[in-house]
């Protein structure tokens, strides 16, 4: 197997409270290798956006990485300083959230943000990371990108903005992409460009990218391999194609079972009883324990690991994983 | 075919955006108007499922919006049991009825009042229309829609912050059902829940429906979810209405090129892996719509006509489209993407 980009272990997030302290992503591990779309999917409060925080290095206090690692090319990153940090940050890894507008600065034009990136990670003269930003611009399909480079944010639509959030998440060539909700707040027929838009950028420039979003649709899109999380956990990971029509842990059954499609028409919709728990109320055993249809004793007693190394791993004694 | 219970005919909904008089008259800036609803027609049966699709700012919540009476209508009448709602008299009528209509909203947080408790929210609508004397038997009525909705009747005395946001969908749609309504206007009410959360509420929508013979008119961006739910479906574009019919028939033989394309556009789980063809171009703005069909710009089988003259609503077998090209038989038949 290829030596992976991104190498995520036993990562453990935890937010101090005056009740005690609230583990909200525990335990969880994953790879990405060079040119992989990894999809991280799951509900609210399923902690998947703070995995993708704490990759790029933003988790924000008092949450704080408790445990385990995360490397970037074999190198550690998520104990470095925070001068270092931000070098890697833009440089190595760029990031893509949710909301274009919160992430660009009103009050500067586009151009000069980018300009401000490009001249960040390298020692371009204002004028080459002038023409970039153009160049930049036009990868990401911005129609006359030499007069749109000195509009302001407000000056372009939602679908535009998040264009040039992803510009400015390439400017510096980088290798891996945690992308956060990119497509959430757009439009259908803008969300198709958008994803389209990634997709042809990874492949061009074989970045990696990690798309934490709440919408399977867009996850069996896009990904190669989809990660399932619930309660701060990874339940299943494997190859999109087997998740969706092969799911294995009870959880994404019921997920999969619970998204109306336009294929096939139900009469009702598999529904997942009660709701995901409180991070204060995290049941022992199998979090999902009292929600799921097949739980077993021992679900209630003993936490179930991710399966061996096989295609698809779940977290789930109905396949007896995680035995030692 | 029994009449309609709701029946919308040319309704439009304008809303006056021009910069303040003193700026028209320094600057010489025009008066703008947006119509946000232009001409949209439609008729929905008794303990139907009439859906509204279309992407932001086509209008859809506006309809719903008009159709409750949270707006007055620019033009058009909404009719409901044969009693005209817009126009002159309409006031009264609407006095009349307005029990029997209620609205359920897209943000569970937004619409319910955090200082009180769920037993004054779910109460309100039956102390406005009087529906039930006295203290003792408005809480057993309001135990009685708790249970409905599938929450606990103890649950009565909490605020609304002690609710998930699943939960607080639950208490707006026993609210809503507290005034005995045969007609629910539902802006989105699933779209700010998760994944599976969405699907609880859908399904207690479908049995509410089939136990009390509910008539829904339903707004969604999602295709998957109208899918689901509608028995009739309604595409926007831009403030106007460009096709409608019944679900199979919309889903099956999209006629109008803009379905079509949001038919393409859409993820979905039983197709993946399929080549996308993402359509180019963004909703022009409602300001200034392009002249002649507002789609032409985007649609691949626009010519002049399309670009001059705006195509008027014509029936096709059972679907009602507003296309020139339809019309002139010049549309290819249509070929869903395909699984690869």
């Amino acid at each position: 197997m290829a030596e992976s980009l991104l190498k995520v272990e036993h990562l453990r997030v935890e937010f101090p409270t005056r009740r005690g302290t609230l583990v909200a992503v525990d335990d969880v591990s994953f790879d990405i290798a060079p040119g992989e779309v990894l999809g991280v999917v799951g509900e609210s409060g399923a902690g998947k956006s703070l995995t993708g925080m704490s990759i790029i290095g933003l988790l924000e206090p008092p949450g704080r990485i408790a445990a385990g690692s995360i490397s970037l090319e074999g190198r550690r990153i998520d104990d470095l300083p925070y001068e270092d940090m931000r070098k890697i940050r833009g440089r190595h890894i760029g990031a893509i959230f949710q909301d274009p507008l919160t992430s660009l600065n009103p009050l500067y034009t586009i151009g000069r943000q980018l300009i401000e990136t490009i001249q960040t990670h390298s020692d371009m003269s204002a004028q080459a990371a002038r023409a970039r930003a153009v160049e930049l611009l036009k990868e990401v399909g911005i129609p006359a990108a030499e007069e749109r480079v000195d509009h302001y944010p407000h000056q372009f639509s939602g679908g535009m903005r998040q264009r040039v959030v992803i510009a400015l998440a390439l400017s510096a060539n980088p290798r891996l992409i945690v992308a956060d909700e990119p497509t959430t707040a757009l439009d259908v027929s803008i969300q198709a460009q958008i994803i389209a838009l990634i997709k042809r950028l990874c492949r061009e420039h074989g970045t990696a990218v990690m798309l934490v979003t709440h919408d399977m649709g867009v996850i069996a899109d896009t990904a190669d391999r989809v990660a399932v999380m619930y309660a701060g956990r990874i339940v299943e990971i494997g190859p999109v194609r087997d998740v969706i029509k092969a799911a294995r842990h009870p959880y994404t059954v019921g997920l999969m079972g619970s998204i109306p499609t336009v294929g096939q028409r139900a009469e009702r919709l598999t529904q997942i009883e009660g709701s995901m728990p409180r991070l204060n109320a995290i049941p022992p055993g199998c979090a999902f324990n009292p929600r799921c249809p097949k739980a077993m004793e021992r679900c209630r007693r003993e936490r179930p690991e991710l399966g061996a190394a096989e295609a698809t791993r779940a977290a789930c004694w109905l396949y007896d994983g995680g035995a030692k | 075919m029994s009449a309609p219970l709701v029946s919308l005919k040319d309704l439009a909904r304008y809303f006056d955006v021009s910069p303040p008089l003193l700026n028209r008259i320094f600057e010489g800036k025009q008066r703008q108007i947006v119509k946000a609803v232009d001409g949209v027609s439609f008729d929905i049966a008794k303990g139907e499922t009439f859906s509204l699709v279309g992407e932001s700012g086509c209008g859809k919540s506006t309809v719903a919006r008009v159709v409750v009476g949270l707006y007055p209508p620019s033009a058009g009448s909404i009719v409901f049991e044969g009693k005209d709602l817009g126009g002159v008299g309409g006031e009264r009528n609407r006095a009349q009825v307005q029990r029997r209509m209620q609205m359920i909203f897209q943000d569970p947080y937004a619409s319910l009042n955090p200082r009180w408790r769920v037993l004054d929210i779910i109460a309100e609508p039956i102390r406005a229309a009087d529906l039930i004397e006295g203290k003792a038997a408005i809480r057993e009525r309001v135990g009685e829609l708790l249970r409905q909705v599938g929450l606990a009747p103890a649950d009565m005395e909490k605020f609304p912050h002690e609710f998930s946001g699943g939960q607080r969908q639950r208490v707006s749609i026993a609210r809503a059902l507290a005034g005995q309504p045969e007609f629910l206007v539902c802006d989105e009410p699933t779209s700010a829940l998760d994944v599976s959360v969405q699907a609880q509420i859908l399904n207690l929508m479908k049995d509410l429906q089939n136990k009390f013979g509910l008539t829904y008119l339903f707004i969604s961006h999602n295709l998957a979810v109208v899918n689901h739910v509608s028995s009739k479906v309604g595409v926007m574009y831009l403030g106007r209405l460009v096709e409608w019919a019944a679900t199979r028939d919309l889903f099956e033989r999209p006629l109008h090129p803009y379905t079509r394309m949001l038919l393409d556009t859409i993820p979905d789980l039983a197709m993946t892996g399929r080549t996308r063809a993402p359509v180019a171009g963004e909703v022009p703005s409602p300001l200034d719509p392009p002249p002649g069909c507002a789609f032409n710009p985007r649609c691949p089988f626009a010519d002049d006509r399309c670009r001059r003259e705006r195509p008027a609503s014509v029936a096709v077998g059972g679907t009602t489209v507003a296309c020139h090209a339809v019309e002139e038989r010049r549309l290819p038949d249509w070929t869903p993407a395909q699984g690869g």
